[in-house]
């Protein structure tokens, strides 16, 4: 199988990989310690496997690696600022809006991809983006909460 | 001056920043060393027998470790067969499979993608046998046999039932009877009578079954994403025929449970890969594997009610038929649960219940959400509104004048009902704006289960020489928040703020048993024997403050967060660095059983009182919730955020049953094995207001009079749901989930000028 080097920025940081060209992007972000984004139903339906890159949401199990090169990539584990968390994180928190928490890192990253398209959204428009990320255990409302209290503190997410 | 300081308060989870930050670690995420990867060879078929298994060819592939059949494993002298009831659901298949998807060989190699290309290349040869997929035909004389032969029997107490009635498929009977029911239905004024059917439902927890085995100095060591690292324990001992000291299994964090995770799944067939090629071995399902690893049992229930004319109850009837699928699992208890949920919680003074768990070529049901009581409930709670309607009483009315009171009976021998089911519907109805006004019709239901699980349950707490504390429990994290309640217990026992606790969980090695996580059970019996191991602690720690002060243990009293000795109060760290001259600790241990306060089962009723407004788009047959309201029944929320978590979690997976969810079989295969085509409800399905109301009477067993929650909430939304609906399109659906099309077609069978 042909492998090559690929290089792109993860959480802001440079990292140059060598892969094989199947290989997914979420297997190989996990790969390198990163193991918040989760694999859930495989096939683009769940948004456990949601990241970032270049700062539009993308199920990671069914992108490839190789589709990284010379891009950014963003994950839950970039979102804090050492024991800062960041605003969503915190309103997720306040909001009790995870449980098992196996969606949470998805979730956030994809509502981080709203409110930085979006700073100011209504609930429906809360519910109309993360329809492609499913909680099993909450029954979304804390969710919507906690995305539109992290929206109203007016931060900019980027 | 408020009662409790951390008790009652909406307490940060403890799990907070490792959830948000993906820190958290699930078994998914562990790694070893020099661990080799499992796939799973499945069935293609759904009742053959096996003749031959070609296994050459895989394992001459580069990278495969070894081809692992159930014949090695009788071969190698284990009990190639797990079950917490019934030993008869085999690691992998020996001699014949019975569903398709069933496991028939584990291919360990040293990455995943080459045991999945070397599966490929395994051949077996089956001759195929009459496969059974549905219960009713299972029941029948000529139906082909699953189980020519019983496994052997290990259940614990309330899990053996029909014994001498196990003929034929019937895995497993219950029944449930009192007074003269041919009485009671010879002078009925209005007899409801229907058949009510609640599907197959696939829990989806979003963590797929997987396990990480290895052997450590002889010791078998499972990571699991179980929910009863106990129960599973003892599994595994048996199969390896090791020690339970010998086998420790720990489940870090966990991806949802929901009770899908309930007891053995594919520990077994991991840890037999780390024991054939001596190296840590990690299987990792996909969800479609998980959905062909266990489900729900599905009930068809043919069902009476005999009313007076005042729309008093005289008798119920019922004759109950469960799909449990291939294998034994769970399925008793879920049967006998069924018996025990689905005429109450009413004062009958006639009853017959006869509920039949069957065995079919379908993938194993067992333990989800509430188990029993929807697929019970259903059929009763909308007996009631279709009895209500020809009676002409309203029917809250009529549940009012049914409903079992608080300390009052409803099934003779167990706990008196320590709940107040009319106060609670009457705070349903308000907030639903009964009987409605507007577009939206109005559905509502109540439940009451027996809950708990059995009561054995210990814990442990370390009080540290700094005033800390560290919690050792064996309830596992699932979601559901018990190390936040567990630890507020804690706190609020030892007069210690919040902060200063730490708890470890979930872990046989290390932490004190306990006998399962599941059946609402962690906050009212775990925190029992939390509060014990705490007031152990503090016993202890008053017998030293006695040996440091040389008095009489009794001139030690209790401060909020210490001792008092000879008119000093000291902390319990002093107390601890004074005996031991430095360091130290003090370890409480706490337990609990089926006596004292849980001498009388079930430990608890779990209360369901929830209902729906709601309103049915005429032309496609979609139901839009507008209003969800639950009124959580918990005695004392001692932790209201999580309560409210809970009911809600619970309120939508079973409004997901009511109207999207349901397993479906074509032929001999499940045809809808993935997320897409098993629809769970996404963010579009939330309803548009939502009241989730508490109902706090300290009548519950559990600490400070708190009763477990989690389940309830969904366990009457079936009834509630079909209901509603009927009330908009002017026929009960009696046949869930209320789909889309099955509305559909209710309304073009009812209005004769679409009919073609």
């Amino acid at each position: 199988m042909a492998r090559r080097a690929i290089s792109f920025r993860l959480n802001g940081t440079e990292r140059e990989v060598e892969i094989e060209d199947q290989v997914l992007l979420l297997d190989m972000v996990r790969g390198l310690g990163f193991v918040g984004a989760k694999l859930s139903c495989d096939m683009q339906v769940c948004g456990a496997c949601t990241m970032l890159l270049d700062g539009r949401p993308v199920s990671a199990c069914t992108t490839l690696a190789l589709e990284a090169d010379g891009r950014a990539v963003e994950t839950v584990e970039g979102l804090a600022d050492g024991p800062a968390l960041h605003p969503l994180q915190r309103a997720f928190i306040d909001h009790f809006a995870f449980q098992c928490g196996y969606c949470t890192p998805g979730m956030i990253i994809a509502a981080k991809a709203l409110l930085d398209e979006r700073p100011h959204p209504s609930a429906e428009d809360v519910r109309r983006w993360m329809e492609g990320n499913i909680c099993r255990c909450t029954g979304y409302q804390t969710i919507v909460d906690a995305v539109l209290a992290a929206a109203g503190q007016g931060t900019d997410t980027r | 001056m408020r009662e409790f300081k951390v008790a009652g308060t909406e307490a940060t989870r403890a799990d907070g920043i490792a959830k948000v930050t993906g820190a958290a670690r699930y078994t998914v995420d562990l790694t070893v060393p020099g661990t080799a990867h499992a796939v799973m060879l499945r069935s293609t078929r759904a009742h053959a027998r096996i003749t031959r298994i070609e296994r050459d060819a895989a394992e001459r592939r580069p990278g495969v470790l070894k081809v692992i059949v159930g014949d090695d494993l009788v071969a190698a002298g284990f009990t190639p067969y797990y079950g917490h009831v019934v030993l008869d659901h085999p690691v992998l298949a020996i001699g014949k499979v019975r569903y398709h998807g069933e496991p028939v060989a584990l291919v360990v190699a040293e990455t995943k993608l080459a045991a999945a290309e070397a599966a490929d290349l395994v051949e077996v040869t089956y001759e195929d046998l009459p496969a059974v997929i549905d219960a009713d035909e299972a029941l029948r004389a000529d139906a082909p046999i699953l189980h020519e032969q019983r496994g052997q029997r290990v259940g614990d107490e309330g899990m053996d039932q029909g014994e001498g009635e196990l003929v034929g498929n019937v895995c497993a009977v219950a029944r449930v009877e009192w007074g003269d029911i041919d009485a009671a239905f010879a002078k009925a004024h209005l007899i409801v009578e229907g058949e009510y059917r609640y599907p197959m439902l696939y829990g989806y927890a979003m963590e797929p079954y997987n396990a990480l085995a290895l052997f450590d100095q002889g010791d078998l060591v499972v990571y699991s994403s179980a929910q009863h690292v106990y129960m599973v324990r003892r599994d595994l001992a048996r199969m390896f025929g090791l020690p339970l000291g010998r086998v420790r299994v720990s489940a870090p964090y966990v991806g949802g449970g929901y009770g899908t995770k309930s007891y053995t799944k594919i520990e077994g067939a991991c840890a037999m890969g780390a024991y054939f090629t001596g190296r840590p071995v990690k299987l990792e399902l996909s969800v479609e594997e998980a959905m062909l690893t266990t489900r729900s049992d599905s009930s068809h229930v043919r069902a009476r009610t005999a009313f007076d004319k005042d729309g008093r109850i005289l008798g119920r009837e019922y004759d109950i038929v469960m799909n449990s699928g291939a294998y034994t699992d769970n399925s008793p208890l879920v049967n006998a649960k069924t018996a025990n949920r689905c005429f109450g919680p009413y004062k009958i003074p006639a009853l017959r219940v006869v509920s039949r768990s069957v065995f079919t070529n379908t993938v194993p049901g067992s333990s989800l959400r509430g188990f029993g009581a929807p697929q019970g409930n259903f059929s009763g709670e909308l007996m009631m509104d279709e009895g209500a309607e020809k009676l002409g009483i309203d029917p809250i009315e009529l549940r009012l004048r049914n409903l079992v009171g608080p300390g009052e009976v409803l099934i003779p021998g167990k706990r008196p009902l320590d709940a107040d089911l009319k106060d609670d519907l009457r705070c349903l109805a308000t907030s639903l704006g009964w009987p409605g006004s507007g577009a939206a019709t109005i559905g509502l239901a109540v439940s009451a289960s027996d809950a708990g699980a059995y009561p054995t349950s210990t814990a442990a707490v370390r009080i540290h020489s700094d005033d800390s504390v560290t919690l050792f429990t064996g309830s596992t994290e699932l979601g559901q928040g018990s190390r936040t309640v567990l630890s507020q217990i804690v706190a609020e026992e030892l007069g210690l703020p919040l902060e200063s606790v730490g708890i470890v969980g979930g872990d046989t090695g290390v932490v004190t048993y306990e006998r399962t996580t599941g059946a609402s059970r962690t906050t009212t019996v775990t925190g029992r024997a939390v509060q014990e191991a705490c007031r152990d602690a503090r016993a202890r720690v008053r017998a030293l403050a006695a040996d440091v002060f040389k008095v009489d243990v009794a001139a030690v009293q209790d401060t909020a967060a210490g001792v008092r000795v000879e008119g000093r109060e000291l902390s319990y760290g002093e107390v601890i660095e004074r005996w031991f001259g430095a360091g130290g600790e003090v370890l409480g241990h706490g337990a609990v059983r089926k006596a004292d306060g849980f001498a009388q089962m079930p430990p608890f009723w779990e209360i369901g009182c929830s209902g729906v407004a709601l309103t049915v788009d005429r032309e496609t047959g979609v139901v839009r919730i507008e209003k969800l309201v639950t009124v959580g029944d918990v005695g004392f929320a001692i932790n209201p955020a999580l309560v409210h978590g809970q009911d809600l979690g619970a309120a939508m997976m079973g409004l997901g049953a009511a109207l999207r969810e349901e397993l479906v079989y074509e032929g001999d295969q499940l045809a809808n094995a993935n997320v897409v085509d098993y629809r769970v409800p996404r963010f579009s399905d939330q309803p548009r207001e939502i009241d989730l109301i508490l109902a706090e009477r300290r009548d519950g067993a559990g600490p400070f009079g708190a009763k477990g929650a989690g389940e309830g909430a969904g366990n009457a939304m079936g009834s509630a749901v079909s209901s509603a609906i009927a009330r908009a399109i002017g026929v009960f659906p009696h046949e869930l989930p209320a789909s889309p099309e099955r509305v559909w077609r209710l309304l073009r069978d009812r209005d004769p000028r679409a009919r073609r």
